[in-house]
């Protein structure tokens, strides 16, 4: 705006700058008001009811921190909270693992390459509904294809996946691992084009085998991708619903039950709102406190 | 040697991730008592095409499409155009709160929505917008991913050219319109897009709003039908198969714009 500012008396100037102001908020307001009510004011809203006694037909009381301290001593909240735990702690490095070893096959020049990107990407967009109903048949103990596979291979007492209370949540993790990985192996292979040519030819000159390469050139190189993609990652796992709730329902009893879950349920099935919000607080605090983290990291890195 | 790992490798992950769309389009061509067998059977004989005709005489397959087919459209129409338009403001325009402002927005992507769905749930309830199919769309029409995404990809584009575009006397609107609209077809279609697909395959946002079945969506719709037709294990392959065959149009023409998108709005959180 260095033109509307350096021409015209101080009266016209103000007059500007507040035509300005209005036409800049005429542009977010249509968007805003709708973000605004729906997902900022909930945001807000949240920690209030957390701290309440709240149900569909009766009014909120306040109950001070009784809902937290409730949540302490609540079996079925650390059993949600670990089977979270334990969802993340596999699912975030097998997908890394999987999608980084994707996108470093894509990134070589190999027929079919374009064709697989496709593929790999395609159960990203495939809706939960159709995916839980295919696994969960896949995985049928008795006539399920995995079984029959894992048996022709001499695995004469495979698992019982989905019905079984060990197998439940590798069962959802192989799901979700399967359906996530496309999608980052899409981020690791935009990071991988940031990688500069002339430094795997200086490496190659220096007589750097493909393993070198990897670990001296690749690796530095895509390290804001990869902390990037671990923190969203980190932020899918800990939100971990839908699928659970399709494939599972939580089960068989409460093996793979979620954090996000157990708020669901506090809240829509036992209408429960105050406190359902409290657990929702603990899921707000661990994802944004991990968002934070990476802000503060990433900071660090800038400076040294 | 490395040349045939690679094939071979590629292959396998190949063959990893379409074994189950590929058994699912089977089964839904099977009859029922065909769908487990031992050994497996890779390809139906003979084909069953009669399961697209039942599906839609045994459930409201055509009411629950026609209900997400609806929300898809306008959810989609009003995220790109409130979100483009908000992004402009924000990416080419300055003024007073304008940083903290976008932080607010970027802040709730970060926010898990299981996390604030109960108190939306509250305020939706206040305003009896709930059981509506609006209120589908005020969930998910104002959503911060289309301004996001919008944003990066109006910083992308010289600000010189607005700045000129200006000194020659052409309102924000104007410049909105006629210059940076056009110049975003490709970031556009990778908004509707994902925007579409999302909606079309949401089965949280339905599952809580949603109560008549008159109003039901096509991942409601075929959850239900999954849970009363249990053993009807070839119907509900084939319902799976429809409920996916509209995004697998999409995507083998819309590809190129799915990938943009997603790097666009991926990497530079």
């Amino acid at each position: 705006m260095s033109t509307m500012t350096t021409e015209g008396p101080t009266r016209s100037r103000r007059t500007l700058k507040l035509r300005n102001t209005l036409t800049s908020w005429s542009f977010i307001l249509p968007n805003f008001l709708g973000f605004g009510a729906i997902t900022l004011l909930p945001v807000i809203l949240l920690f209030y009811i957390s701290f309440t006694k709240w149900n569909v037909f009766g009014k909120a009381t306040w109950i001070g921190t009784a809902n937290f301290t409730r949540l302490l001593h609540d079996a079925s909240f650390h059993k949600a909270l670990i089977n979270t735990l334990y969802y993340s702690a596999l699912h975030i490095p097998l997908t890394l693992v999987i999608s980084l070893s994707m996108a470093l096959l894509l990134n070589t020049k190999m027929r079919g390459v374009t064709f697989f990107r496709t593929a790999a990407f395609f159960p990203f967009i495939t809706s939960i509904v159709a995916i839980s109903a295919v696994w969960n048949m896949l995985y049928s103990p008795d006539y399920g294809v995995i079984n029959q596979v894992l048996r022709s291979v001499g695995i004469d007492n495979p698992p019982g996946w989905t019905n079984s209370s060990t197998w439940a949540m590798p069962a959802l993790i192989i799901v979700s691992v399967w359906r996530d990985a496309g999608y980052y192996m899409l981020l690791f292979l935009a990071g991988l084009q940031t990688v500069p040519r002339d430094l795997y030819e200086a490496a190659r000159t220096d007589g750097a085998n493909a393993w070198q390469r990897f670990v001296n050139v690749t690796l530095p190189c895509l390290r804001p991708t990869t902390f990037f993609i671990t923190v969203i990652l980190t932020i899918g796992s800990l939100k971990i619903f839908d699928l659970v709730l399709v494939m599972t329902n939580g089960g068989p009893g409460q093996a793979t039950t979620v954090l996000s879950q157990f708020i669901y349920k506090k809240g829509f099935l036992e209408n429960d709102y105050g406190y359902a919000s409290s657990a929702a607080v603990v899921l707000f605090l661990i994802s944004i406190g991990i968002t934070v983290v990476q802000f503060v990291v990433n900071k660090k890195r800038d400076e040294s | 040697m490395w040349r045939v790992l690679g094939y071979l490798a590629l292959t396998a992950a190949s063959i990893g991730v379409l074994v189950p769309f590929f058994w699912m389009a089977a089964s839904s061509l099977k009859h029922n008592n065909e769908v487990f067998t031992i050994p497996v059977k890779w390809i139906p004989s003979p084909v069953v095409w009669h399961n697209y005709v039942e599906i839609f005489v045994k459930s409201d397959m055509i009411t629950w499409i026609k209900n997400t087919l609806f929300l898809s459209v306008v959810i989609t129409f009003l995220q790109v155009f409130t979100g483009s338009f908000a992004a402009y403001g924000f990416s080419k325009m300055r003024f007073r709160g304008r940083d903290v402002l976008f932080l607010a927005y970027i802040g709730t992507i970060a926010v898990p929505w299981q996390a604030y769905m109960i108190p939306q749930f509250i305020i939706f309830s206040k305003i009896h917008l709930t059981n509506t199919l609006w209120a589908m769309v005020a969930l998910q029409a104002f959503g911060a991913f289309g301004v996001f995404l919008m944003k990066q990809f109006f910083d992308s584009v010289p600000h010189e050219l607005s700045e000129a575009a200006r000194v020659d006397g052409l309102s924000e609107y104007g410049i909105y319109r006629r210059i940076m609209l056009p110049l975003s077809v490709p970031a556009i279609a990778s908004l509707s897009l994902l925007t579409f697909v999302n909606v079309w395959n949401d089965y949280l946002g339905p599952l809580i709003y949603l109560r008549s079945h008159s109003i039901w969506t096509i991942q409601l719709g075929l959850n239900s039908f999954i849970s009363q037709y249990n053993a009807d294990y070839a119907l509900i392959m084939t319902g799976s198969v429809l409920s996916v065959l509209p995004i697998a149009i999409i995507f083998a023409f819309g590809q190129r714009y799915f990938v943009e998108g997603i790097a666009t709005t991926g990497i530079k959180g």
